[in-house]
């Protein structure tokens, strides 16, 4: 299909855990049967907290860990199908934390210029892009030769980005990409971002638990929970209109200073995330439910449409909004 | 009118290097008044912990006290020994850290860190202070506290060990509690209910709290004053529903429009972001004049030139800020 650019068909990734000493070996299902696509200059935003899977899937994306189950597409052919550097020159990862995520020992330059060579391009065309790329992250030509510990927080996410963006990849995976920046510079990574979008008609999946982000940037919401994905639909549907207690929970939980009540405190989800080792029965959230009933715990809700492009797993999705 | 619990006057907190001394905190001063929700807040290194820190009488080398007053409950304890620092900290004053898995001793039983503080500070018997401690955990809402108590840290949940925190915090009825960034290592919906948590157990027993964020918005739903910090001072104090509403300092509208904001773009569409230009200066360069001089979008000549002093607004609330009228 030529107007999705990935497509993901039942994915999972579990992990084994523990050994036949102690206490005997269990599965992690980290992703547990995701079926997800994103179109082409599309913004897809993915939330959860921490735990959801939302890093493991990232990382199946990337073709970094093979699915247990299910297929990962990328323009029209299977991620095992490539190479690693065709899977590069697709979709690239901007990373959490600056800090931890540049090589300390090499120069921007290097940084920017070694993806480049590794794919065959010739001296001076690296050269070329690595500096249209610098402009176009906001850095100045200056910069090229100095290494990350001369840069502040905000600029080294800038040669992340760069970093991300030098093979001119399609698909973009930001994974919290401004949470560890200081509050008064992440408005400028996530302008940048956005512009890079539009000017080299980038497709995005922002992987971000602060929803007022994940709001502005993306044009579809997917919300997971325990290795599922519990609500998905338009920016505006999730948003306006959510339909599964657990999105609610989560928009409640934002400290609210200007009284915006849409979602009163009812929606509030009370005690702990549990373990992906040991899943609820039937719903996963429903011990945190605040509208839990006995089907809840016996029958596992699927992710079934509100609204055409709207979905939500949650038996009381009519119910709510 | 009766006297604040905590004055905090002029505060100024050197931090020694290797060659020359810089001010940390400068002329930094607020009230808490009993019962009464405070919060500072700031970017990293603004100076918002070790202000905290200076309060609880736990700074340490290369910080160090250089001026000003800290008088709790009528009492100086800027110069108090170590000895009578360690007996307010617990019974008087609180505290519950950012990560309180290295707050906590990971090699004893939770109920035991707890019960700890009946002992010490209030000299009770190790028997009775576990029963006390069991107590208190169920107080925090911890689900059955008689087999939590015999939990190491380890097998907590980051939840369950701020909850452990708070229990601790305010095991003995402290005046205040000192929350530095008490969320800031928990899920957005765990966060709620700890925030939740701690209004509702200070206001039922009277406890003063001084909040320490990065995050605007949620100090400003908790605390009836807050007081916004930039590199070492104080920029801007007003009421909590004021400052969201009508920030006087160009750093603090600057904080409250750069962030996207739920339920903006429905209204409004997308609309670019407002940026601050520049970051966050370091201590050893702090820019002369105002410190937020070249980040800011009306800088004029004396801006650059002469240091800005707090200034007190015609509705209430402090500003620091050559052209805020």
């Amino acid at each position: 299909m030529a107007d999705t650019l990935l497509t993901l068909d039942d994915v999972a990734v579990h992990f084994t855990v523990g050994s036949t000493l102690k206490g005997g070996i269990k599965t992690l299902r980290a992703v547990d049967g995701i079926t997800l696509d994103v179109r082409p200059g599309e913004c897809l935003g993915l939330v959860g907290e921490s735990g959801c899977g939302k890093s493991t899937l990232a990382l199946a994306i990337m073709g970094l860990l093979a699915p247990t189950r299910g297929r990962v597409v990328l323009d029209g052919s299977d991620l095992g199908q490539r190479s690693r550097l065709e899977t590069a020159r697709l979709v690239q990862m901007v990373f959490q934390d600056p800090y931890a995520s540049l090589n300390p020992r090499q120069t921007v330059r290097r940084t920017l210029a070694d993806p480049l060579r590794l794919q065959g391009v010739g001296r001076a065309e690296v050269d070329e892009r690595v500096m249209d790329m610098l402009a176009k992250v906001g850095l100045r030509p200056e910069h090229a030769d100095r290494y990350p510990h001369e840069f502040s927080g905000g600029q080294r996410q800038r040669i992340g980005i760069a970093r991300a963006l030098i093979l001119k990849p399609k698909l973009v995976i930001c994974d919290e990409p401004v949470s560890a920046l200081d509050v008064s510079i992440r408005a400028q990574i996530i302008n940048l971002l956005l512009e890079l979008k539009d000017e080299m008609g980038l497709s995005y999946i922002m992987i971000s638990h602060d929803l007022g982000v994940v709001e502005h940037v993306s044009d579809r919401v997917a919300v997971m929970y325990l290795g599922r994905i519990v609500e998905q639909g338009g920016w505006q549907e999730i948003f306006e209109d959510p339909r599964h207690p657990y999105t609610r929970a989560l928009i409640a939980a934002i400290p609210d200073p200007f009284h915006r009540a849409a979602i009163t405190a009812k929606a509030k989800a009370t005690g702990e995330i549990p373990s992906a080792l040991n899943l609820p029965s039937g719903c996963p959230f429903h011990p945190r439910c605040p509208l839990k009933a006995e089907r809840c715990v016996a029958e596992r809700p699927m992710l079934e449409a509100v609204s055409p492009a709207h979905y939500a797993a949650c038996h009381f999705r009519d119910r709510l909004g | 009118m009766t006297a604040p619990l905590l004055r905090v006057e002029d505060l100024r907190l050197a931090l020694a290097g290797d060659r020359a001394s810089h001010d940390a905190v400068e002329g930094v001063s607020f009230e808490i008044g009993r019962g009464e929700a405070f919060g500072l807040v700031g970017e990293s290194g603004c100076g918002k912990s070790i202000t905290a820190l200076a309060v609880m009488g736990l700074l340490r080398a290369p910080l160090s006290l250089a001026g000003g007053r800290i008088v709790l409950d009528g009492q100086e304890i800027q110069d108090a020994s170590a000895a009578e620092m360690r007996r307010l900290r617990g019974k008087r004053i609180g505290m519950i850290f950012q990560e309180p898995m290295t707050a906590l001793n990971p090699l004893s039983p939770v109920g035991r860190q707890i019960a700890e503080m009946f002992v010490l500070h209030e000299g009770a018997s190790w028997n009775e202070a576990m029963d006390r401690a069991e107590e208190a955990l169920r107080q925090v809402h911890v689900p059955s506290p008689e087999r939590r108590i015999r939990d190491f840290p380890h097998q907590l949940s980051g939840g369950m060990r701020q909850r452990v925190m708070i229990a601790m915090a305010l095991a003995c009825g402290p005046d205040l509690l000192i929350a530095d960034e008490p969320t800031t290592a928990l899920d957005v919906t765990v966060q709620a209910e700890i925030i939740d948590l701690m209004a509702e157990l200070c206001s039922a027993k009277g406890t003063a709290i001084l909040m320490i964020s990065h995050d605007l918005g949620l100090v400003a739903n908790m605390c009836r004053n807050v007081a916004v910090m930039y590199a070492g001072r104080i920029v801007e104090r007003q009421p909590a529903d004021a400052i969201f509403a009508h920030p006087r300092h160009p750093y603090t509208q600057g904080l409250v429009d750069s962030l996207p904001r739920l339920g903006e773009r429905a209204k409004r569409g997308r609309q670019k972001l407002r940026e601050i230009a520049g970051v966050v200066p370091s201590i050893a360069a702090y820019p002369s004049g105002c410190r937020f001089n070249p980040r800011c979008p009306a800088a004029t000549d004396i801006c650059r030139q002469v240091a800005p002093d707090l200034t007190a607004l015609p509705a209430g609330g402090l500003v620091r800020c050559h052209h805020h009228g």
